[in-house]
This record gives C-alpha cells, structure tokens and sequence, in this order.
C-alpha cells in the first residue's frame, strides 16, 4: 500500500488498510520503547524499571492479535491483491516479529531483576554498543515499513553482522571471567544471555526489513547469504 | 509450450469508434488466458476477433493479423465460418435455441456446418460432449426436454457442450459466468481446468477472483489498449505497470 497511491474506491477496504498500517505503527513505537527501558534497567540496575516494562508487555500482546485480526478480516473480507496482498501478508509477519521483541525486552528484564540481586560482575561496555545498534535497527524497520524504504531496510540488514560479532565478543570475554573465577558464573551466564537477547532483537529486525524488501518490490531477499 | 494465436497489430473500430489500438500477444496452446479489464476497455471485443465474430456487428470492422497456428484468420482465402468452428465461443447470457431439445441443442453446430450423422455417431456426439462439459450426469434422462427448461447454470454448461461439439481447438469465452450462482460458477470453473488439457481457452472476466483462480496467463485491457500481460500468479501478486496494480487493488478511477 504505497502512501503515494491514489485512494481504494471501496472506502471501508481502504480505512481498515489504514488501521492496519497505524496498527502496526503503534506496535512498533512501544516495542522499541520497551528495547530502551529493558537496557535502560540493565544499565541503571533499575529493578522498578524492569519489573514496570515486563507488565507493559501485555499491552504488545494485545496489538499483536489485534493486529493479527485486521489482517485476517482483509484476507477473507477483500480477496486483496498486488501490492496492497503484499502489504497485509507483510503486516502479518512484521507483528510477529514485534511482539518477539517484545518479549525479548522482558526477558533482558527478567534477568536485570536477577543481576540486581548481587553486585555488578563488570562495568558493561560492548552491552550498550550492541543495544544501542539493536534498538536502532529496530527503530529503522519500523521506518522503513512506514515509509516503503527499501534502501532503509538494506542499511539495517546490513548492521546484523555488528551485531553478531559483539555477541561473540561478549561470549568470549565472559568465558575468560568464568574460567578464572567459577563464582562468576551465575552473573556471566545472565549477562550472557541478555547479550543473547539482544542478537535476537537484531535478527527479527533483520526479519522485518526483509519483509519490508519484499512487500515494495516483490521479490524475497530472505536467506540469500544461505543460497549457493 | 507453443501459442495457438498470435495477434499482431490488432485494431477494431465500431463506425468511427476506435475501440482497439495495435494490440500485440499471444494466447498460449492448452493453457487459460483471462482478460479483464473495465467495462467498454475492449476486452470482448478483442475476443470477437479472435474468431472473426467482431466483423459480424453492421459498422464493425478489424485491421491486424490474428494467426491461428501460425495462418492468419484474416487471409481473404480464409472461410470465416471454418474459423468459427475451429474457434468456438460461449456468450455471457446461456443461449440455448428455444425450439430445440437438449440433445438438438448439442448438435446445432454440426447441424449448422452441413454435417449429416447417423442416429448412433449423433447419440456418441451428444454423450461425448455432454460429459466434457460436465452436464451429462444431470440431463441423461431427458435428453428430449427443451433446452431451455434447465437451470442457468446448466444452460451455460449445455452451449459449452454445443461449443465442444463441433471439436473446436479453441474456446473463447465472454464473460460466461456472470449470469450464474456461485455454485454453478464454481461447475463452470472445473469445468475449465478439465477442458485446459486439451483446449486452448480464453476467458473474459469481470471477476477479478475467477481470473485469478483459472487462468495461466492474464491480460489487463483498458480504453483499447492491452497494459499489462503476464503470468496470472505475477500479475497478482506483483504486476509490473501501475495501472494493473490500481485496477486489481480496487482503486478505480
């Protein structure tokens, strides 16, 4: 549904595909707050703001099957096709990937909660450069489904190798403090999976603007690097 | 896989109406291609020439060539009466002759063509086209009623049968399942996926849906022009001109 389009004759197709996309606007703005208040917590070792970002997650439930729900009534309501076919398919995967997210920020909380319980392991440093890059490219999914950006999409695909390589730093600089010190393990191994979490952000927004690639030019760019 | 027609250059006028401007594609040998289009674009129209059916209208006239397994139908030697058997078409509204029995009606054609039968090859005639056009199960034991005492939708299905009679290559049909409910749609629908195996079949339409589930290949006409032609599944989902794009997403005018 490119926003240069002229408008859909029938009014009620078109309004509810405006629902869709406004949906789906909504979801992604609270998902990428919920990324920034779960690092936020991690790195203030803010309890109160963990545990309030864990209750915020029903609210990405509900718009995601809220959102799943218009898309299905366009579906079997208006036999939609072309563009507008690949809007709502789209539309359909894209909340998928929030809401993980989502969840993705409350398990960072989750293990901010445990963390709080004893004193920091190490100052953080590689953490809040990868947060940083994953809440970006977040945010630039999110914009380039809103503004039919392919050229936005690639630049965020394009960061997940940033990613991964801190991931694999951050393992590697834990292993070293476990190795020395078995009574780090249980904080390292938390940190360890936040780091996780963090990579899987990444990776759904890599879903996203893959999505956003084949919904403005029809063609799937998904597991290229994977293909002979 | 081949094409059973070519059309080359193709314009149609109604008096001094141009209603089709140098329309160049090809119909493929065995497969369904749909039309579709607005009203008055000039898909029925540019059917009608495929079998020589648009000059028949007083004022109406074609240019261009339409070559039919490489001849073309407009060669003055051609005998348009053989190009209508060989392309057979089906109307919009069923049109079964009144007078006639359902049997009568299936054997028109041959009829028509000047072709003498006897009682046993006209019986294997009727049966045989009768079940290809998926209607025999239903009128087997009354072949003797009239034609026009069956549903619409078994009307439409006995002109198909009076279409397939007379062993056409080619079946065009205009907009054959506008005038029929749902369920005889969906018989008409099969009925094409069969008959695809061994005919080359053109479709106008104005259901976007049933062009989509039939067709192989489908054109977008609009205001005599042919936009857009292409792999059905392409054009549907990724069809490569805006105005294909504007007409299937229901963005009109």
């Amino acid at each position: 549904m490119a926003t240069n389009q002229p408008q859909h004759t029938n009014l009620r197709y078109e309004v509810e595909l405006r629902g869709l996309r406004s949906g789906l606007i909504e979801m992604g703005g609270l998902v990428e707050g919920q990324i920034a208040e779960a690092i936020q917590s991690l790195i203030d070792r803010d309890s109160a703001r963990a545990r309030a970002t864990i209750t915020r997650d029903h609210e990405v439930n509900r718009m995601d099957v809220e959102n799943d729900e218009r898309a299905i009534r366009l579906l079997a309501l208006h036999q939609p096709a072309a563009g507008d076919l690949r809007f709502i398919t789209t539309a359909l995967k894209i909340t998928t990937d929030l809401e993980r997210i989502g969840d993705n920020a409350v398990n960072v909380c989750e293990r901010v909660l445990e963390l709080n319980e004893e004193p920091q392991l190490k100052p953080y440093i590689d953490l809040p450069r990868m947060a940083a890059i994953a809440q970006t490219m977040v945010r630039d999914s999110v914009d380039a489904f809103m503004r039919n950006d392919p050229e936005l999409a690639q630049r965020v695909i394009d960061r997940d190798d940033e990613v991964d390589s801190l991931n694999y730093q951050i393992y590697r600089e834990l292993l070293s403090y476990m190795a020395e010190d078995p009574g780090t393990i249980p904080r390292a191994t938390r940190i360890l999976f936040v780091s996780k979490y963090l990579e899987r952000v990444a990776d759904h927004a890599t879903n996203i603007a893959e999505m956003v690639v084949y919904m403005v030019n029809g063609r799937s760019i998904k597991h290229l690097g994977h293909v002979s | 896989m081949t094409d059973k027609l070519v059309v080359r250059g193709l314009q149609a006028w109604f008096g001094r109406n141009h209603v089709l401007h140098n329309i160049n594609f090809a119909i493929a040998d065995r497969n369904v291609t749909a039309i579709i289009g607005p009203s008055g674009c000039g898909k029925s129209t540019l059917i009608r020439c495929l079998n020589r059916m648009h000059e028949v209208t007083t004022g109406a006239r074609c240019e261009g060539e339409v070559l039919f397994d490489g001849i073309n139908i407009y060669d003055p030697e051609i005998d348009p009466v053989d190009v209508r058997r060989r392309i057979g078409m089906v109307f919009q509204k069923p049109t079964p002759f009144p007078t006639m029995s359902i049997e009568e009606n299936v054997t028109a054609g041959l009829a028509l063509n000047g072709v003498t039968l006897s009682r046993a090859q006209k019986e294997a005639i009727v049966e045989k086209s009768l079940r290809d056009a998926a209607l025999w199960d239903e009128v087997k034991d009354h072949l003797r009623r009239p034609g026009t005492s069956l549903s619409g939708g078994q009307q439409q299905r006995l002109c198909v049968a009076r279409a397939l009679a007379v062993e056409p290559e080619v079946l065009l049909l205009d907009e054959p399942c506008s005038a029929l409910d749902p369920i005889s749609t969906a018989r008409i629908e099969e009925l094409l996926l069969e008959l695809r195996e061994r005919y080359t079949i053109a479709i106008v339409t104005h259901n976007m849906q049933q062009a989509a589930r039939t067709s192989d290949f489908t054109a977008f006409m609009y205001a005599g022009d042919l936009i857009e032609y292409g792999e059905t599944r392409q054009i549907f989902t990724n069809p490569t001109k805006r105005e294909t794009e504007d007409y299937i997403t229901g963005r009109f005018g």
